[in-house]
C-alpha cells in the first residue's frame, strides 16, 4: 500500500477535482484530502476514483473518530483497489448509491449529515459487502501504527526498556 | 539410549504436545531417566523471537488450523472459525498465558458432593482428594516461581491495579492483592524480573513469565532423555490387537508420514485437540474412538465463565503499561449459593492493547456509539471474570468431517451453550465490576462479551467409576492401560482458578505415577 503526498497547490487540485465527500477525486486515478492542511493522496488503479471516495466516506461513518485524519481511512481501505477485489467493491458501492437515490440523494457522499448516511447503512449492515468492509476496518483502520498515538496507545515497549521506569504505577489522580 | 530416538524404539514415552501438560510431563520424566519423544505440532519460538504487536504475535504463534463451532455462545456467530484463542508452538499456551497460577479451593474438588445435583450439568467429583494435591501445587509453584508462594515476593502494582483496588476496597473486597502469578518479581531460577513491559499474552520477551518454552523443555533435553520434534502433527494413535497403545503416526514439516512406537503414549493437546485426536484415531476395534467406552470423549467442554468489564475515567489510566493481568479480587471466589448461582469467579485485571480492543470489546459493533469507547482508550481500566462453568453432556468437541484440515483430517467443531448457572454467575460478575469501578468515578462501563476460549477444558475427565469419564485419577484412560491424557482436558470441573497451575501439578504428580508403574513392568 502506498499513501502518496501529491505535489500539487491546492488550486490546482480545485481544479482539476470534484468534490466527493471527505475527499476530492482529482483527475484520472487519484483520490486526494480536500482540506488545506490535508496534503495526500492515493492513486487508483483497479477502482474508479469516485468509488475509492465513497469507500473512504463510508469507512469513516462505520468507525468515526473525528481526531483521525481521512488519510488512515484511506490506508484502511486501499487494499481493495486491486484486480480481484475491485468488482464487488464496485457493486457494493453501486448498491449503497442506489440505496441513497432511494432516499433522495443523487449519491452516498452527497448526504450531508452523518446520522443519514448512518442510517442508511444500518439498512443494509446485514449484506456481505457492508460486513466486508466492517471487518476489514477492524485490522485495516486499527492495526495502523500511525493511528496509534492519536489515541494514547503506545506500541512496542520492550525496545525501551518496558515501563518499570516509565511510568507503569504514575496514575496521580486516584 | 540418548536423544535423539529412533522410530522403531518401542521402549519410548511419546507426549503429544509441549504445554503446561505435555511440557511439564515430558521434563519430569527425562529427570527420572526415562526417554521421552515429545511430538510439538508448532514450531519453536524464544523470547528473542517473541513480538510486541498483537496481530503480528497473533500470527506468529495462535493456533489457526480450521475449526467450527456451533451453540448459542457468541464466539460462534462473532469468531465462528476461532473458538479457541490458544498457541501452536513448542511451549503450547504457557507462552500466551498471562501468569495467574492458583490453588483450588477444597471444595472444588467435590462438586457434585457440594452443589448438589444441578438441573442440566454433568457434575461429578473429582477422583482426588485435595489433601493428595498439596505437596504437588507446593513443587507447581516452586518450579513456576509463583509470586506471594514459597515466600517469594509479588509484583507491584500498575496503574490498572491501582484502579481496580481502589474500587475493589470501596465496595468492601478483602482479598485484593496483585495476584499470585508465575512472573518474577525478582531474579528467580535464572529468569529475570519483570520488566513490566506489557505483552504478556504474546510472549514474554524477557522470560520473566514461566513457560515450559524455555524452561522445562530445555532442561529435559539437556538430560539427553527428551527429544522434541517440533512441526510434527499427529494424526492418529495406533494400537494393537490386545487393545494396547502402540505408537503415533504424525506428518512432519515436510508433509511425510512418520510411525512412532511407544510404550506409553501421553496425549496432551489441549481440550480441542486431544479429544479430537482419540475420535480421528477410530479403528475396527474401537469403533468410536480411543479411550471412549464410556462415550464421554469430547464431552463435558468447559471454557470458563468469562467476560470483562472495561470502564473509561475522566483521566488516563493506560492500561497497556505493565504485566497484562496485574491483580485479583477473591472474595467471590467462594461457594454462596444464596448469590443465585453455585460456585464462583474470581475478577482479575485485564488489558487490551489497542487493535485487539478494537476486534474484542463488542465484536461486530460500529458507529459513534462503539467509536467513542475507543477514543477514551487512554482512560480506560480493565478486567476479566473467570469463574466455574457447569459441565454439560452436549457441549462438546466433535469431529466435522465436513471440513478438514490441511493434513486432511476431520476438524474439530467446538459446540457450547451457556448453562442457567453460567449465565447468572456472569450476570452477577458484570454488576459487581461494574460497581467497582463506578465506585472509583467511572464515566462509562462496557460488560464485554467472551473472548475464543483460551481455558479449554474437561473433554476427557478424571472420574472413579470408568462409566462417568475418560480417564482414572492419574490421567490414565479407563479403557486402555498405556494411555494417558495429561492437559486440561482431564479436568472432571473448571473451578474458579485459572487451570494452568493445575495442569502442571498433575502433570508432575502423573510423572510419578508412570514411573512407578513402569517400574514395576505395569505399563
Amino acid at each position: 500500500m502506498s499513501l502518496r503526498k501529491h505535489g500539487m497547490t491546492r488550486r490546482q487540485l480545485l481544479s482539476q477535482s470534484a468534490l466527493f465527500g471527505a475527499s476530492f477525486v482529482i483527475g484520472a486515478g487519484y483520490v486526494a484530502g480536500k482540506a488545506e492542511a490535508a496534503n495526500w493522496a492515493i492513486e487508483v488503479e483497479h477502482l474508479k476514483p469516485e468509488t475509492m471516495a465513497t469507500l473512504i466516506q463510508m469507512a469513516r461513518d462505520i468507525y468515526p473518530h473525528d481526531q483521525v485524519g481521512d488519510q488512515f481511512y484511506a490506508l484502511a481501505v486501499k487494499g481493495y483497489d486491486s484486480a480481484e477485489a475491485a468488482p464487488g467493491i464496485e457493486e457494493g458501492i453501486a448498491a449503497l448509491n442506489e440505496a441513497a437515490r432511494g432516499i433522495g440523494y443523487a449519491a452516498y457522499t452527497l448526504i450531508g449529515w452523518e446520522r443519514d448516511r448512518v442510517d442508511l447503512l444500518r439498512s443494509l449492515e446485514d449484506t456481505a459487502f457492508f460486513q466486508q468492509i466492517r471487518g476489514g476496518l477492524v485490522t485495516g483502520l486499527y492495526n495502523q501504527k500511525a493511528v496509534w498515538p492519536i489515541f494514547g496507545y503506545e506500541g512496542e515497549s520492550f525496545s525501551q526498556g518496558g515501563y518499570i521506569d516509565r511510568g507503569f504505577d504514575d496514575i496521580n489522580w486516584l | 539410549m540418548t536423544a535423539p530416538f529412533d522410530l522403531n524404539d518401542d521402549s519410548v514415552v511419546v507426549i503429544i504436545g509441549t504445554g503446561a501438560g505435555g511440557g511439564v510431563l515430558a521434563n519430569e520424566l527425562a529427570q527420572k531417566g526415562i526417554s521421552v519423544v515429545a511430538l510439538e505440532a508448532g514450531g519453536r519460538y524464544l523470547p528473542e523471537d517473541y513480538i510486541n504487536d498483537e496481530w503480528d504475535s497473533f500470527g506468529q504463534l495462535a493456533w489457526t488450523d480450521a475449526r467450527s463451532t456451533s451453540g448459542d455462545w457468541r464466539v460462534a456467530r462473532d469468531f465462528s472459525g476461532l473458538p479457541a484463542w490458544i498457541v501452536k508452538a513448542v511451549g503450547g499456551t504457557t507462552t500466551h498465558w498471562a501468569g495467574a497460577s492458583l490453588r483450588f479451593q477444597d471444595h472444588e474438588w467435590k462438586p457434585r458432593t457440594t452443589y448438589g445435583d444441578v438441573e442440566g450439568a454433568n457434575l461429578i467429583d473429582w477422583p482426588i482428594d485435595p489433601r493428595e494435591m498439596d505437596d504437588y501445587y507446593t513443587k507447581a509453584e516452586t518450579k513456576l516461581g509463583v509470586t506471594r508462594t514459597g515466600g517469594r515476593p509479588g509484583l507491584p502494582g500498575s496503574n490498572n491495579y491501582k484502579v481496580f483496588e481502589k474500587g475493589a476496597k470501596a465496595l468492601g473486597y478483602e482479598e485484593v492483592h496483585t495476584g499470585r502469578m508465575a512472573i518474577n518479581a525478582v531474579d528467580n531460577d535464572d529468569r529475570l524480573a519483570c520488566q513490566q513491559t506489557g505483552f504478556c499474552f504474546q510472549g514474554c520477551k524477557w522470560g520473566a513469565k514461566w513457560s515450559s518454552a524455555y524452561t522445562d523443555i530445555p532442561r529435559g533435553e539437556a538430560t539427553g532423555n527428551l527429544e522434541v520434534r517440533e512441526r510434527c502433527h499427529v494424526m492418529r494413535i495406533e494400537h494393537n490387537q490386545a487393545g494396547k497403545v502402540t505408537g503415533v503416526v504424525y506428518v512432519d514439516a515436510d508433509g511425510t508420514r512418520h510411525e512412532q512406537k511407544a510404550r506409553v503414549v501421553c496425549v496432551a493437546g489441549n481440550s480441542i485437540e486431544s479429544p479430537r485426536l482419540l475420535l480421528n484415531s477410530a479403528s475396527s476395534m474401537f469403533p468410536d474412538g480411543l479411550a471412549n467406552s464410556s462415550g464421554q470423549v469430547g464431552r463435558n467442554y468447559m471454557r470458563h465463565v468469562t467476560g470483562s468489564v472495561y470502564a473509561t475515567f475522566e483521566q488516563p489510566v493506560r492500561m497497556w503499561r505493565g504485566t497484562t493481568m496485574a491483580g485479583i479480587i477473591q472474595d467471590e471466589a467462594r461457594h454462596d449459593p444464596a448469590r443465585g448461582f453455585v460456585g464462583g469467579y474470581e475478577l482479575e485485571t485485564l488489558s487490551l492493547g489497542l487493535p485487539f480492543m478494537a476486534a474484542f470489546l463488542d465484536p461486530g459493533a460500529w458507529g459513534r456509539e462503539f467509536t467513542t469507547a475507543l477514543d477514551h482508550y487512554e482512560n480506560m481500566a480493565g478486567m476479566w471474570i473467570v469463574g466455574e462453568d457447569m459441565p454439560q453432556e452436549t457441549n462438546r468437541i466433535t469431529l466435522n468431517s465436513d471440513v478438514t484440515d490441511q493434513h486432511g483430517l476431520p476438524v474439530a467443531n467446538v459446540h457450547f451453550d451457556d448453562h442457567p448457572n453460567d449465565v447468572a454467575m456472569r450476570a452477577h460478575a458484570y454488576q459487581q465490576g461494574i460497581a467497582i469501578y463506578e465506585a472509583v468515578g467511572a464515566t462509562r462501563v462496557f460488560p464485554t462479551p467472551p473472548y475464543p476460549s483460551t481455558h479449554n477444558l474437561g473433554t476427557n475427565r478424571m472420574s472413579e467409576k470408568p462409566r462417568d469419564g475418560v480417564v482414572n485419577a492419574h490421567g490414565q484412560s479407563h479403557d486402555i492401560a498405556n494411555l494417558f491424557v495429561s492437559d486440561g482436558s482431564q479436568f472432571t470441573s473448571g473451578a474458579a482458578e485459572n487451570p494452568t497451575l493445575t495442569i502442571v501439578a498433575l502433570a508432575i504428580r502423573q510423572a510419578d505415577f508412570i514411573a512407578a508403574e513402569m517400574g514395576r513392568q505395569a505399563l
